[in-house]
């Protein structure tokens, strides 16, 4: 049976973070904390596969012990398995600690309970925002990389190869490559599900395992927490923002309007650039 | 199919509290609720007392998250632009007797006490209906997928406007004279302008309940409190005043930040949230059958508010603490009964709860029976106006002032023998 690892990050609630003016830093304080939801859809895309083809679901969080309540939210939804990796060694990681962590976690996953075929990460954390932590762990576990998954087309079980859609900026790549693979996930790949209830009851019940610097006999400490951690914030600000044109273009009929929409278009540098053709059929 | 010992609707003070009893007596227990966690759907600010607290948490209740301690309550009785100030402030109410508390902190912390104690939370969950076998309850329909849930006993602990209630049928849609509609506003100021303007040190905390011209000649009753650096400002309202006047809640609530004795208390704060809510106010004879084969009511739901002293949280906890209590008991003896549950009934009947209510059974009645405009305006006019005339100096002599000042009051309820009449049913009203 496929195994399927999810990495589900904790986050404060974006619709209500707070900068601190003067460390410029997020106020994680009194924020409510919700499971990042880029993550969600990697559960819900390991859901379904788990629903269609059978599979075990192992989600992994690092974070500090309240973040229990993210792993449980994966349970009620019907993760079959969920481990924190918390620990005050750990804390003020950045992307580099992170992955790092997590790619041991991941590694002792397999060990404890089978090797793994899918990892999930989402595109990117609410509170972070960097996308770099999904790439970070594929790269220490030697795991094919898929980034900006909007669909996962085809598994094939028996010659162990995974088909996903790519969503990059000019269009969409379709991948076909060999499991083990890393796949983050982009918001358009699902709508997550709503918990059943008894799925509800299994989660209020539900204890994860608990990973603490103890259980990594490997662990490099210099590569964790805040010491593991190169990064620096120097500096941020408010982009001040880029004056844009817009004109709102309205005439009586659809037809009219998208015919002066054509004429404004016309005028520009556009059909130069790509090279429109000035034909009858416009 | 899992089957529970019982299942809880509502983690309000109710629910939780029965839910915290039932689970430290090892019963499975299931605390479900509607909101994103619990206090999340309730109205924030309001008093909660220690005495009932304690007697749920002794080890525990210093821990609660309260904003203030109340060492003085008031009662202003409103002119238009003048108020008759009545209070009491006493070093003894540092024992603590009750403070000011936001909903959304102090039932989350509550319902967490269940918890730790080890009922089963499951929130965002709407209970929609009962689930029967004859006459009996067995279960909770749920708004979830394979949304089923059993138990032996369901705890119906929804709320003022209790889905479950009205679907079991103790619970009537609640009549317009029966339920008022309060509206707040949370205003904050710094500690130090609430320390000045209230007189208070360190944590200390005062509230106001005002009546009179504020609530426009409707049955209503207006509260300030203080919090830790915010002001809780409400006005509450009969529905069936509201109903007739076609006032809308707010603009009495915006009039009431203009009167002057108010306007300078809250000076300079912010209105950060605003929130309405329904409180129950059918008194005595609209609280229900408490239990029933296989269910018990408790709290809001089931109606256990005392409006007179604006008393609900602790109605609420002291409820479901029986209800949990009785339900340990019954299932030592297996028996879920009605025979067996309305013990629960008859510990509401002899505790603190049904006899304050009965207290002022009679003064429903009354508020109906009067005309409110000349309870909630024409004489509180009338008392400031002889206030005023009692204390202008103005060559007058003190007797002809008294004598004004008592006439001016009398002629107002109607002459002497109205007034006494007044009096008379006021009394045996509060005093049923």
């Amino acid at each position: 049976m496929l195994h399927i690892v999810v990495c589900v990050k904790q986050v404060p609630d974006s619709r209500e973070i707070r900068i601190d003016p003067k460390t410029n830093t997020l106020i994680r304080q009194g924020v409510p904390a919700i499971a990042n939801f880029y993550d969600m859809h990697g559960l819900e895309e390991a859901l379904r596969i788990k629903d269609e083809k059978g599979a075990v679901i192992t989600v992994v969080c690092m974070g500090p012990p309240p973040a229990e309540k993210s792993l449980k939210e994966c349970i009620s939804l019907g993760a079959d398995r969920a481990v924190l990796v918390t620990d005050r060694g750990f804390a003020g990681a950045d992307t580099l600690a992170t992955s790092y962590v997590l790619g041991l976690t991941i590694q002792k996953v397999a060990a404890e309970f089978g090797p793994v075929d899918i990892v999930f990460c989402g595109k990117q954390t609410l509170d972070g925002d960097t996308g770099q932590v999904g790439p970070g762990i594929a790269c220490r576990l030697d795991l094919e990389q898929l980034t900006y998954v909007q669909k996962v087309e085809k598994i094939d079980q028996e010659a162990r190869r995974i088909t996903v859609h790519r969503h990059l900026e000019d269009g969409v790549e379709v991948v076909e490559t060999a499991m083990p693979v890393l796949i983050t996930a982009l918001k358009e790949m699902n709508k997550v599900r709503r918990a059943p209830l008894p799925g509800m009851i299994r989660a209020a019940k539900f204890k994860p395992v608990i990973w603490t610097t103890q259980d990594f006999p490997g662990l490099e400490r210099a590569k964790i927490g805040l010491k593991g951690s190169p990064t620096i914030v120097s500096k941020t600000w408010v982009p001040e923002q880029r004056h844009v044109d817009t004109e709102m273009i309205a005439a009586d009929t659809p037809q009219a309007t998208a015919g002066l929409l054509v004429d404004k278009l016309w005028q520009t540098e556009l059909p130069q650039r790509f090279g429109w053709a000035n034909g009858s059929e416009v | 199919m899992e089957k529970f010992d019982a299942v809880v609707v509502g983690a309000g003070p109710a629910g939780a509290a029965a839910a915290m009893t039932m689970a430290r007596a090892g019963l499975s227990v299931v605390l479900l609720e509607r909101g994103e966690f619990p206090g999340a759907k309730n109205l924030f600010g309001g008093v909660l007392y220690r005495r009932q607290l304690e007697d749920i948490l002794p080890d525990e209740w210093q821990n609660a998250p309260v904003e203030r301690q109340i060492i003085e309550q008031n009662l202003w009785i409103m002119g238009k632009d003048a108020v008759t100030k009545l209070g009491h402030r006493n070093e003894a109410f540092k024992s603590p007797n009750c403070w000011t508390g936001m909903r959304v902190k102090f039932d989350q912390w509550f319902a967490e006490r269940a918890v730790a104690a080890g009922a089963l939370p499951v929130y965002e969950t709407v209970a929609t209906e009962l689930i029967r076998e004859g006459g009996k309850v067995v279960g909770v329909r749920t708004d979830r997928e394979h949304g089923d849930l059993y138990a032996d006993v369901v705890v119906i602990a929804d709320g003022v406007n209790s889905l479950l209630g009205k679907a079991l049928g103790v619970h009537q849609e609640w009549q317009p004279d029966q339920v008022s509609l309060a509206v707040k506003e949370q205003i904050f100021l710094p500690k130090e302008k609430i320390l000045d303007r209230f007189n208070l040190e360190g944590d200390e905390g005062a509230t106001i309940e005002f009546v009179g011209e504020t609530s426009g000649g409707m049955t209503g009753l207006g509260f300030l409190y203080t919090n830790k650096e915010s002001i809780s400002l409400g006005i509450g309202v009969m529905v069936s005043d509201l109903k007739r006047t076609r006032v809308k809640p707010y603009q009495l609530l915006e009039q009431a930040k203009q009167h002057p004795a108010i306007r300078r208390l809250i000076q300079g704060g912010e209105t950060k949230e605003y929130a309405g809510h329904l409180i129950p106010e059918g008194g005595l004879k609209a609280v229900p059958q408490l239990s029933g084969d296989g269910w018990v009511i408790c709290g809001d739901a089931a109606q256990l508010v005392n409006f007179v002293h604006r008393e609900g949280t602790n109605l609420a906890m002291t409820s479901g603490r029986y209800a949990g209590e009785t339900i340990i008991a019954a299932k030592q003896k297996g028996d879920y009964s009605r025979a067996a549950l309305s013990h629960y009934d008859r510990q509401v009947a002899a505790s603190f709860i049904r006899k304050d209510l009965k207290k002022y059974q009679g003064l429903h009645g009354l508020l109906n029976e009067i005309d409110p405009k000349l309870l909630f305006s024409q004489l509180p006019k009338a008392v400031n106006e002889a206030a005023f005339e009692m204390l202008n100096v103005d060559g007058r002599t003190k007797a002809e002032k008294q004598r004004f000042a008592i006439n001016h009051i009398k002629e107002t309820a109607g002459g002497t023998w109205d007034l006494l009449k007044l009096g008379w049913k006021g009394w045996r009203a509060i005093n049923g």
